[in-house]
């Protein structure tokens, strides 16, 4: 079992997962970001590695993967970074990326880093679910990766039974069917999509993204949900000249 | 060899539908319908009749004289450029305006290079009384700005894309963006044959009519229906679709792709996807694409906006691979000038895209009597600005 199935296992309520650009605002953030945040009551970290058309994000997304591609960011140089990540850093970590950038890697050399670095699993958003059976889950098994699927309100129930099947950790329920960073409130509508899922009763847990910027939606969303994962609005508030402050400031309010 | 598209959407190892899941309703419905409502016969007889009374067609085939001469040949033009609008890329736009009517889309969206496809798009938008955004580079916006103004005056709203490079591939994410956060009532008209499974099919079967025409035509005027070579400029690869398309299945036609060689192919500013390229995923499909080693994209370079692309679609890549068609390429120096000889030999003025093609004429040996087909899929009435300034006019 890898350390998200473990977490899971303990723990199915009031989770709280911060998505992040490796190589963003410097180049060399990458780790000291993973240890601030859980010093600071992160209980799992998505790190995505960047790519040059990430149609799946919005403008703060977008924007801070260009920054960090700009800054010399790479799939090899990351696995650098993340060497010592176990030395420091105790909480399950996720790499979020495009299939391009893995393609390139090689499936198998990739796997087999991240399993080597300390890595718990991957979400890639435009991997389809056909190819991630035939040709990712027998690697991703080998090296006890998690492949995270993600949902929307438009995705059909069989289609969601078949994700739980696949899925080992967590199931990922974008909040509504948007880009990353779009400020919506959760709405009746979501609530009504959210309750839908819980009555599935899958197997898996699931986490609610997209959309979720502070600690009211992070509430709302932990009404339905095992917990909830923030992205654009946290990178939104990292600070240059003040990484570890900004860290601190955003994450206080989540702490109870 | 199979070089149409299997059951999951694959030539060979290219194709495939590599897109995110807040996408998969809209592809999946667009999979889902797009052959049934395509052989519909009413669907069918709407089509036809709106390219010939609205666009024009058929385009003829026409037999150059002066230019048969000079190169020992019978160079005959398919002149796409005399559709309305000025290029091949109305012949799709009419397609899928009709069929996300069927699918009762009221809202239209678009990315364009050059403006070409932008163009074809609000056209058939404003012909239906469909609301049409049009993503375009901000670079672009700045280049083409007689296009823009077309579009606006036919009331598209045009919408500059500020990410990335601000050229035609971020106009592609920003309206794969759009598609995301309206997945209901918009219908994204892609103007190549890129994207996601079915795009690349349904794309290539839209444009499928230039060689249709042309088999006929040559078959009056020659006796014969089976030309010795096809030529057709590549940017994504919708002209070369359709003048593949109907011969593809016939080995003796020698299919040969013009790719866009900008400055030189080692001058780090060239658009020859098959020459710099390696294979991987852009904008939802498996294909040829010019990355770096980590896979990011790189930004491609040529004279005409509409060959600017770093990737080519994944039948292109498959008949590439595996040899059927012959990929070559053009500098931006040679296309110029081919464009200005075309001009002077028979007064056409093509558009630089299509004068890739005609350059590569230069480069044939030719026994004599062969005939040789040249897609002439635009007019250069866009591009007078760059001739002007390269030739000193
Ligand atoms: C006249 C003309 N030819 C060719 C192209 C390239 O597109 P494709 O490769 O899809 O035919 C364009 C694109 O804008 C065009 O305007």
């Amino acid at each position: 079992m890898n350390r998200l199935q473990q977490l899971f296992q303990k723990q199915q309520k009031d989770l709280l997962s911060i998505y992040y650009t490796a190589g963003y605002p410097n180049l060399g953030d990458t780790l000291k970001i993973a240890e601030t945040l859980e010093q600071n009551g992160a209980n799992f970290l998505e790190i995505g590695f960047p790519y040059s058309d990430p149609v799946a994000d919005g403008p703060v997304i977008q924007a801070s993967s260009k920054q960090a591609l700009d800054g010399g960011m790479t799939l090899h140089l990351l696995f650098e970074q993340l060497k010592d990540l176990r030395q420091k850093v105790t909480i399950p970590i996720l790499l979020m990326g495009y299939v391009n950038v893995v393609l390139q890697y090689g499936v198998e050399e990739f796997c087999k880093k991240c399993r080597e670095v300390g890595v718990d699993g991957c979400i890639i958003p435009d991997l389809p679910m056909y190819e991630y059976e035939e040709l990712y889950q027998p690697v991703f098994e080998k090296y006890e990766l998690s492949n995270i699927f993600l949902v929307t309100p438009q995705t059909s129930e069989e289609r969601i039974r078949k994700i739980d099947a696949l899925s080992n950790a967590f199931i990922y329920l974008v909040s509504s069917s948007a880009t990353t960073g779009s400020n919506l409130a959760l709405s009746t509508q979501s609530s009504d999509y959210f309750k839908r899922i819980a009555d599935m009763e899958l197997k898996n847990p699931f986490m609610i993204g997209f959309g979720i910027s502070d600690k009211a939606t992070y509430d709302s969303a932990n009404k339905y949900a095992s917990g909830a994962i923030i992205g654009s609005a946290f990178v939104k508030n990292l600070k240059q000249d003040d990484l570890e402050g900004s860290i601190k400031e955003f994450m206080v309010q989540f702490s109870v | 060899m199979n070089y149409f598209v299997d059951e999951r959407g694959y030539y060979g190892d290219f194709g495939g539908a590599y897109i995110p899941e807040m996408l998969y309703p809209n592809v999946e419905e667009l999979r889902q319908q797009y052959q049934r409502i395509i052989d519909d016969e009413q669907f069918k007889k709407e089509f036809k009749a709106l390219l010939k009374d609205y666009v024009g067609r058929p385009s003829p085939l026409y037999l150059a004289k002066r230019l048969s001469e000079k190169y020992g040949a019978n160079i005959f033009l398919k002149r796409e450029d005399l559709n309305h609008t000025g290029a091949h890329k109305i012949n799709n736009t009419i397609g899928q305006i009709l069929l996300a009517e069927k699918l009762g889309k009221k809202r239209i969206i678009a990315e364009t290079g050059a403006g070409q496809h932008g163009v074809a798009t609000a056209t058939v938008c404003a012909l239906r009384g469909l609301e049409c955004v049009v993503y375009m580079g901000e670079v672009d916006i700045k280049r083409q700005a007689p296009n823009v103004a077309r579009m606006k005056m036919l009331g598209a709203k045009v919408v500059a894309a500020t990410s990335g490079s601000k050229t035609l591939k971020d106009a592609t994410n920003e309206a794969m963006r759009d598609w995301i956060n309206n997945p209901v009532d918009t219908h994204y008209i892609i103007g190549s044959v890129v994207g996601p499974h079915p795009y690349p099919d349904m794309v290539a079967q839209f444009q499928s009519i230039i060689s249709f025409e042309t088999k006929k035509q040559l078959k009056e005027q020659t006796g014969n229906e089976l030309p010795d070579y096809v030529l057709a400029c590549v940017g994504g690869g919708s002209n070369a679709m359709g003048m593949f398309y109907h011969f593809i299945d016939d080995q003796s036609v020698r299919l040969i792709a013009v790719e866009a060689a900008g400055r030189g192919v080692d001058s780090g500013f060239s658009a020859a996807t098959t020459t710099l390229g390696k294979e991987g995923v852009l904008h939802g499909s498996r294909s040829i694409l010019m990355q770096t080693e980590d896979g990011q994209v790189v930004e491609p370079h040529s004279v005409s906006a509409g060959l600017d692309y770093p990737g080519i679609g994944p039948q292109h890549a498959h008949l590439f691979k595996t040899g059927r068609g012959k990929y070559v390429s053009i500098t931006d120096d040679e296309s110029l000038n081919a464009g200005l000889l075309l001009t002077q030999y028979e007064g056409i003025i093509p558009a630089i895209e299509s004068a890739h093609a005609l350059a590569y004429l230069e480069k044939m040996e030719f026994k004599g009597g062969e005939n040789v087909v040249v897609c002439l899929s635009g007019r250069g009435d866009k591009d007078m600005e760059t001739y002007m300034k390269y030739f000193n006019l």
